[in-house]
């Protein structure tokens, strides 16, 4: 018997710039976790994965992400994917020092 | 120092140009990532986790004081003001962004450097002694012969699509600190009975998840048939090397796989076809190298200077103790600045740090810098003399942490802060044991102490040669690190033994604790090291200190 699918979100890196970015409902790419769109349906965790697969000049290396339902939205479930919401632990550099900024 | 040729110039602008185009048709839509991730790689350009990370190879580790100040003003124009210095003598810059690649391989050929084959099944950069040419301990300079290999390697058609990866080591000095016991090849200099100069040629070493020490597959190769023997190497793995399964194609696989008097015939017997087709212009082209590599011009001026403030000034004791080291020069001293501040990310400088290094050099360091596989940085030409000024500057620039060769000396891989491989974080370890052992007050009581930390079990931090060797895994969803002890990466290279069972994240500094409060209360004396402990003791006192007695019987 195949496993029980766990809900998931799409994420890749932007092609430009490298940064960690989340597929939401709407299509738009955000750079914020809570704002992906939380799947809990296998096939259509599948036709969102293509769709991301297929903005080749908006992101790389498009994959689904383990999440979890939260109070404001989709949160990770594992380290791996926590660490990618926020930037290195050692400097204040990536996502925890770019999103504080009033634009984002 | 080596200056490009004509020929390196233009190979190195042609292939900026090249990957300039490249770049714009992979933003245009032209290239598919699948087919710009090879070249990206080729060089040197990574995606990680959170942005691209650009390698930049330091040839045989060595640095102009022009060339650091460029890698300060790339960090400055289109990174985040530092770099990383790597275990394998590289520079990685964590931020940039692609559109701005290209301008920075154009900025590094203004300085004669590149990211070529840092990535990729090639021969990668070849790394040596950081103390070449400078070490009292030292034969002869290795980087003439690192320098030949890097010119023999470059774009070498044979050679570009390897089964795997490939990593030469060199050293000129009996005493190995470029741990070549660990790489594809090492290369260690060595006399025969005649008192000529050769090289004792060791093979099949590697770290990673099947670690291994080499096995010497030529006591003594004379020196002129160095490019001949090692393309016989290359050319028998590239032959039999497995192409079927990324974790079997290293050549310590193929050496294991076919044995090593078979590998040695047939090494010797390429060796034979290839020797006389070299026809004598590798060593026109050594001699031209060596030249370039000559010894600088060594002042003759008293060092009363030095002892005075050795007496006088506790701190610079502290330091010129544990940071300097003999020169062949006895006049001269090699000055080792600890990236390694307590509660720093081991081997980042920032850009001030790198312009400060450069004008150290350019005053009193013969203008010579060196990367060392440890991730410090090193002067090795500084007369005794200037030490007390070198001293004063490093003070004020965070750069004068007497830590060489102690406990906070660490070594660690980006881990998961930044790399896409890792799977677990290695900096913020480094950063804890360093700034707990300073606040017990015990690293100097603890003396000499190599820990090295990985991310994963590709090894860059070297876990399996620490003394204390830590590896971080996910175990089920949660960063466990695996403790391995006796590991040593010198001459007499050994691999670690694990202990046990992992530790949690927030477990792992007290257990490196009660390891070495375990080796302070066990030790014959201060001069009984903890790797000497460790080998008169054996693994069960540290055992018990970390798991109980019980817990000990248990793990056994």
């Amino acid at each position: 018997m195949s496993r029980r699918f766990t809900p998931k979100v799409v994420t890749a890196n932007r092609l430009r710039e490298g940064d960690v970015v989340y597929l939401a409902a709407d299509d738009r790419w955000t750079p914020h976790h809570h704002e992906a769109e939380l799947i809990e349906d296998e096939a259509h965790a599948q036709m969102r994965l293509l769709h991301a697969s297929s903005q080749r000049l908006e992101v790389v290396g498009a994959y689904l992400a383990d999440a979890k339902a939260g109070a404001n939205g989709p949160e990770p479930t594992h380290f791996r994917e926590a660490f990618r919401t926020r930037g290195p632990s050692n400097y204040f550099h990536g996502k925890q020092a770019d999103l504080t900024s009033p634009r984002a | 120092m080596y200056s490009y040729s004509d020929f390196d110039e233009a190979f190195v602008r042609a292939r900026v140009a090249q990957f300039t185009h490249q770049v714009e048709r992979r933003l245009d839509g032209s290239l598919t990532e699948d087919e710009f991730r090879p070249l990206r790689l080729m060089n040197g350009l990574y995606l990680q986790l959170h942005a691209y990370m650009l390698r930049v190879a330091i040839p045989y580790g060595t640095l102009s004081p022009r060339q650091m100040r460029q890698l300060a003003f790339i960090a400055d124009t289109w990174d985040k003001g530092y770099g990383h210095f790597t275990t394998r003598q590289n520079i990685q810059f964590n931020w940039p962004k692609l559109p701005d690649v290209p301008a920075i391989l154009s900025a590094l050929a203004d300085v004669e450097m590149h990211a070529i084959q840092t990535s990729g099944n090639t021969v990668r950069n070849v790394t040596a002694d950081h103390f070449a040419g400078a070490a009292a301990d030292e034969i002869e300079d290795p980087r003439p012969y690192a320098e030949l290999l890097r010119q023999w390697s470059t774009d070498h058609p044979e050679f570009q699509f390897l089964p795997r990866k490939f990593k030469i080591a060199i050293t000129g000095a009996p005493h190995d600190r470029a741990v070549t016991k660990a790489h594809d090849i090492g290369l260690r200099m060595v006399k025969n009975a005649a008192g000529e100069t050769g090289f004792e040629v060791i093979v099949g070493g590697g770290l990673g998840r099947t670690p291994m020490i080499g096995m010497t597959v030529r006591d003594f190769l004379p020196v002129e048939d160095l490019l001949p023997y090692v393309e016989a190497v290359l050319s028998v793995y590239n032959t039999l090397g497995r192409r079927d399964n990324k974790y079997k194609a290293r050549i310590k696989i193929t050496l294991h796989e076919t044995g090593k008097e078979e590998i040695t015939r047939l090494v010797e017997e390429r060796f034979a076809e290839l020797r006389p087709l070299f026809g004598g212009n590798d060593q026109k082209l050594l001699a031209d190298i060596r030249e370039a590599f000559a010894p600088p011009a060594f002042r003759n001026a008293p060092t009363e200077a030095f002892d005075a403030f050795y007496k006088a000034d506790p701190v610079f004791r502290a330091w010129a103790d544990t940071n300097l080291a003999a020169h062949r020069n006895d006049q001269y001293a090699i000055v080792t600045i600890s990236t390694k501040a307590h509660g720093q990310t081991p081997g980042d400088a920032t850009s001030d740090q790198m312009r400060l290094i450069a004008d150290l050099a350019e005053a009193h360091g013969h203008g010579d810098i060196r990367i060392s596989h440890e991730q410090n940085v090193i002067l090795p030409h500084v007369h005794k003399s200037d030490l007390p000024a070198i001293h004063a500057q490093l003070l004020k620039a965070g750069l004068a942490t007497a830590n060489v060769g102690l406990v906070s000396d660490i070594i660690a891989c980006p881990g998961m802060d930044y790399c896409a491989l890792a799977t677990a974080r290695s900096i913020p370890i480094a950063q804890e044991i360093a700034t707990h052992f300073d606040a017990v007050k015990l690293e100097h009581e603890i003396g000499p102490l190599k820990i090295k930390i990985s991310g994963c079990i590709n090894a860059c931090g070297h876990h399996h040669v620490g003394h204390i060797g830590i590896l971080g895994l996910d175990r089920a969803g949660v960063e466990n690190y695996q403790i391995t002890l006796g590991g040593d990466g010198s001459e007499d290279a050994v691999i670690g033994e694990k202990t046990g069972p992992g530790f949690a994240y927030d477990e792992i500094v007290p257990a490196i604790d009660r390891i070495l409060r375990a080796y302070l209360d066990l030790r014959a004396g201060p001069e009984e090291t903890f790797l000497m402990a460790y080998r008169r003791v054996g693994m069960e006192p540290f055992k018990t200190a970390l798991y109980g007695a019980e817990g000990s019987r248990n793990a056994a």
